[in-house]
């Protein structure tokens, strides 16, 4: 039966060509337009470290004076020198990591490079292990190398392409800012996006190429990136005493109780630090796990958010379109659908026929609006914004487009279906 | 023309007849407010940095290392890049207008021991500044050569509270000015920026953008009296004829590269790549509102033809009757121009209303102003043509029907 529904509705699609075309384009845009900005959106908020993020917390404190003080405001979502030193050694999560970002001069061996800026990650030892990062050679450096101001550095794979081809590099030196730093492993594929450990930079392709510890980037003073905000007799500098929040904090926790408690450590340590006169302010702490953060950070463009709400009306016209050409169609073959009713075709097997004649422009505007929307993903990593060159399609996008076409042809067919298979056989073949 | 006739036409073909009033309402609020949208990103765009943008030229380099004698270098520097040809005046600058990223800004206070600041001004500062950029004094002076601090003596003296050695003066532009003493003369006057240390207006410039945070107040900027070196993010500034840029911006990497070849250069650009590259974001963002604009207005007038063609091939029979009974050509035009007319005017009172509601939705989310009401005739207007010019074609192949329809059956 269904085939032969089919061989209809492809035959009364060929009738009206023009009209036909019409229809499959008008559901082409509107799909290829919300898939195209519908991946952005999905691209720009998804969980950069599936799996781990519900047990990342990024606690804030409030250091500053009473300039500029309002109540119920927001701590700064960075931490001192003093308070994140202060955190990290009370240890009271699980794993929890100081850290800030910069830019170095590299020096590469080989003369045929010309030196060249890459941008780095200071930061303490539990980086690699709280944050997941893979190895592809050697290892992460520990807590001794921290205390030591080791002079050694970790990699990423592109850097490590870059400079020795690939190879294992781990035991050999790079030249860093003038330094000779010993590199003792290599990172394996790692591009958290957003990047969430640091928002102050960049929020999208923001990886790093080179990572070393933080006591190692004070001794050798290079050169911190991402700014400071100060108050007080702060500037802008980023320095182990001055008023300036500059560095971000990471703890992993793994249960709730451990959150309530660090939680509660954090407002006894600003009552202390009150107390001995460091804070001026009540105690305004905040412990925002990863997905809060990158929600409170207002991470995903506002202009992408206005794109999809603009893509989804844009897709509500086509199909009211839609719908209004195929009513008008269908009715039009009232004495066709009136000729089959009285020769015994229950009205449930003309909806059946009808809803198979748009299920099939559905589906051929569904595929329209998939090769739409990879063009318009090819158009959007043509933009200059920072996170353009993550605009592709993935398997669970794949799946949205395939469901969105056949709701919106079901819904742009149905209402049409159902109004023209409730037509009363004896009048339209009367009116002939 | 009597309506009555379509008025009861179209009751009869209710279902379709909303559809296509919901259509036209719905392009008619999304494009009213995509229009209004595109405004705002260009005028943007439009607005005036207050320097001479034509004229200048920005290189920005690093050295590898340290550099002890960094301030030294920059008085080099300086001094080879005004010999070069086509130069007419050299900057050292911290930051320029619309360069993307505030490295500097000042929380300003009219009084000490004020609590909240009155405003965020960016705090442009450098060697040469306004003079190189060509940004007027309205009053007051510039800063003497001799009243210039180094950055790196006032940094020290910032955390030790040393006011002696803190700048004293400041030059503020004349938007800065205007909202802290509205209607007075701010020359000698003071204001108060991070622990309450007190600079004394000595300059009211001309209008001054700054580099980023735009929606911050886009004219508050003030100037401080400090001197910065490449290595604490300072870039050469260059002002030269428009026409030889390139070649100046040429000569001036070969002298800097000369004069020390271990630098590592992070930008050279003229000032007008300089803004476009701040605005791209925003063009981009208009370019898609555009595109999304054409498409609606395309689909709906198809949709709109689509339709109107359905009707005339559904009533040849009925226009054959009308022909036949007496009516012309003109009238059988006429009748489906009305109809069309009337449909779109309702779905235009609809949009109207619409787009007020999706702009209240935006003003709350994003940040936008009121819709003006100029958008909703404009955007009627549109939608009114676009339905006439849809609905011409099936309207003229039904006033061809020919009287002796009316004869044949079916």
């Amino acid at each position: 039966m269904f085939g032969y529904y089919f061989d209809l509705a492809l035959r009364s699609l060929r009738r009206n060509k023009v009209l036909t075309a019409l229809m499959v384009l008008a559901i082409a845009l509107g799909i290829g337009a919300s898939m195209t900005t519908l991946t952005v959106l999905h691209v720009l908020s998804g969980d950069p470290l599936p799996g781990r993020s519900s047990t990342l917390y990024a606690p804030q404190l409030d250091p500053r004076d009473m300039g500029d003080y309002q109540p119920h405001g927001e701590p700064p979502d960075r931490v001192t020198w003093i308070d994140g030193m202060n955190l990290l050694q009370a240890k009271r999560a699980d794993r929890q990591a100081l850290m800030t970002g910069g830019s170095v001069a590299i020096q590469p061996a080989q003369s045929a490079l010309d030196p060249f800026y890459e941008a780095a990650r200071y930061t303490t030892a539990d980086f690699f292990p709280m944050f997941g990062v893979p190895f592809q050679y050697g290892h992460a450096w520990g807590a001794s190398e921290d205390a030591a101001s080791a002079a050694v550095v970790v990699i990423s794979s592109k850097l490590n392409d870059r400079l020795f081809g690939g190879r294992d590099s781990s035991g050999r030196m790079l030249r860093v800012e003038g330094h000779a730093l010993r590199i003792i492993g290599v990172l394996g594929d790692w591009r958290p996006n957003p990047h969430f450990y640091d928002l102050n930079v960049k929020n999208y392709g923001g990886s790093e190429g080179v990572y070393l510890p933080l006591s190692t980037s004070q001794d050798l003073h290079l050169a911190h990136l991402g700014g400071a905000s100060c108050w007080g007799n702060g500037g802008a500098d980023a320095t182990p005493t001055a008023p300036c929040v500059w560095l971000q904090f990471w703890v992993q926790l793994d249960t709730p109780s451990q959150t309530a408690a660090y939680r509660q450590f954090l407002i006894h340590y600003s009552q202390e630090q009150k107390s001995l006169g460091r804070f001026q302010r009540p105690p305004n702490v905040r412990l925002r796990n990863l997905m809060q953060w990158l929600d409170y950070e207002h991470v995903v463009p506002g202009d992408v958010r206005l794109q999809t709400w603009l893509a989804l009306g844009f897709l509500l016209v086509c199909l009211v379109n839609t719908v209004g050409l195929m009513l008008a169609k269908f009715l039009r073959r009232s004495a066709e659908l009136g000729v089959r009713r009285a020769l015994g075709a229950s009205r449930r097997a003309l909806f059946m026929q009808l809803l198979v004649e748009s299920g099939v422009i559905g589906l051929a505007g569904g595929l329209g609006g998939l090769l739409l929307a990879y063009l318009g993903l090819w158009l959007v990593r043509r933009q200059p914004a920072d996170y353009a060159p993550l605009a592709h399609l993935d398997g669970a996008m794949l799946l949205m487009t395939f469901l969105l076409a056949v709701g919106a042809s079901l819904l742009a067919g149905g209402l049409p279906a159902w109004r023209a298979c409730r037509i009363a056989p004896g009048l339209q073949l009367k009116s002939n | 023309m009597d309506i009555r006739p379509i008025l009861s036409t179209l009751n009869r073909h209710k279902i379709t007849a909303w559809l296509l009033i919901l259509q036209i309402a719905l392009t008619c609020a999304i494009v009213c407010n995509a229009v209004f949208l595109i405004h705002q990103r260009l005028q943007q765009m439009d607005i005036a940095s207050g320097i001479a943008e034509h004229e200048l030229v920005q290189i920005k380099f690093t050295y590898i290392g340290d550099r002890p004698d960094a301030y030294a270098q920059a008085q080099t520097d300086l001094a080879t890049l005004r010999q070069i040809p086509g130069a007419q005046a050299v900057a050292l600058a911290n930051q320029l207008p619309l360069s993307g990223v505030d490295m500097s800004s000042s929380g300003l206070k009219l009084h000490p021991n004020q609590r909240q600041n009155t405003l965020e001004a960016a705090s442009y500062y450098g060697q040469n500044l306004l003079a190189t950029l060509g940004v007027r004094l309205i009053s007051g002076r510039d800063f003497q050569p001799d009243e210039l601090l180094d950055l790196n003596a006032v940094m020290p003296a910032l955390h030790s509270g040393d006011m002696k050695k803190l700048p004293h003066t400041v030059i503020v532009a004349q938007a800065v000015a205007a909202r802290l003493w509205p209607g007075q003369n701010a020359l000698g006057k003071t204001i108060y920026v991070g622990n309450d240390i007190p600079l004394q207006v000595v300059g009211v410039s001309a209008p001054l953008a700054r580099p980023d945070n735009l929606q911050m107040g886009a004219q508050y900027s003030i100037v401080l009296p400090i001197r910065l070196t490449a290595t604490e993010g300072g870039s050469y500034v260059i002002r030269t004829a428009p026409e030889d840029r390139e070649q100046v911006l040429k000569s001036a990497l070969a002298a800097l590269k000369r004069l020390d070849p271990n630098r590592i250069v992070l930008e050279q650009r003229t000032y007008d790549e300089l803004r476009h590259g701040f605005f791209e974001n925003d063009r981009a963002m208009a370019g898609m509102l555009l595109g999304v604009i054409v498409a609606l207005l395309i689909v709906t007038a198809l949709g709109i033809a689509g339709l109107s063609s359905f009707w005339v091939g559904q009533r040849r029979r009925t226009i054959g009757v009308r022909r036949a009974l007496g009516a012309t050509r003109t009238n059988i035009l006429h009748y489906f121009q009305t109809e069309n007319f009337l449909l779109a005017t309702i779905g235009i009172a609809l949009g109207m209303a619409l787009a007020y509601g999706i702009n209240l939705f935006l003003m709350m989310h994003y940040e936008l102003p009121r819709l003006p009401g100029i958008y909703l005739p404009v955007g009627a207007l549109a939608l009114w043509a676009i339905g006439q010019l849809a609905v011409l074609g099936p309207a003229l192949r039904a006033a061809a029907v020919p009287p002796v329809v009316a004869t044949r059956g079916g």
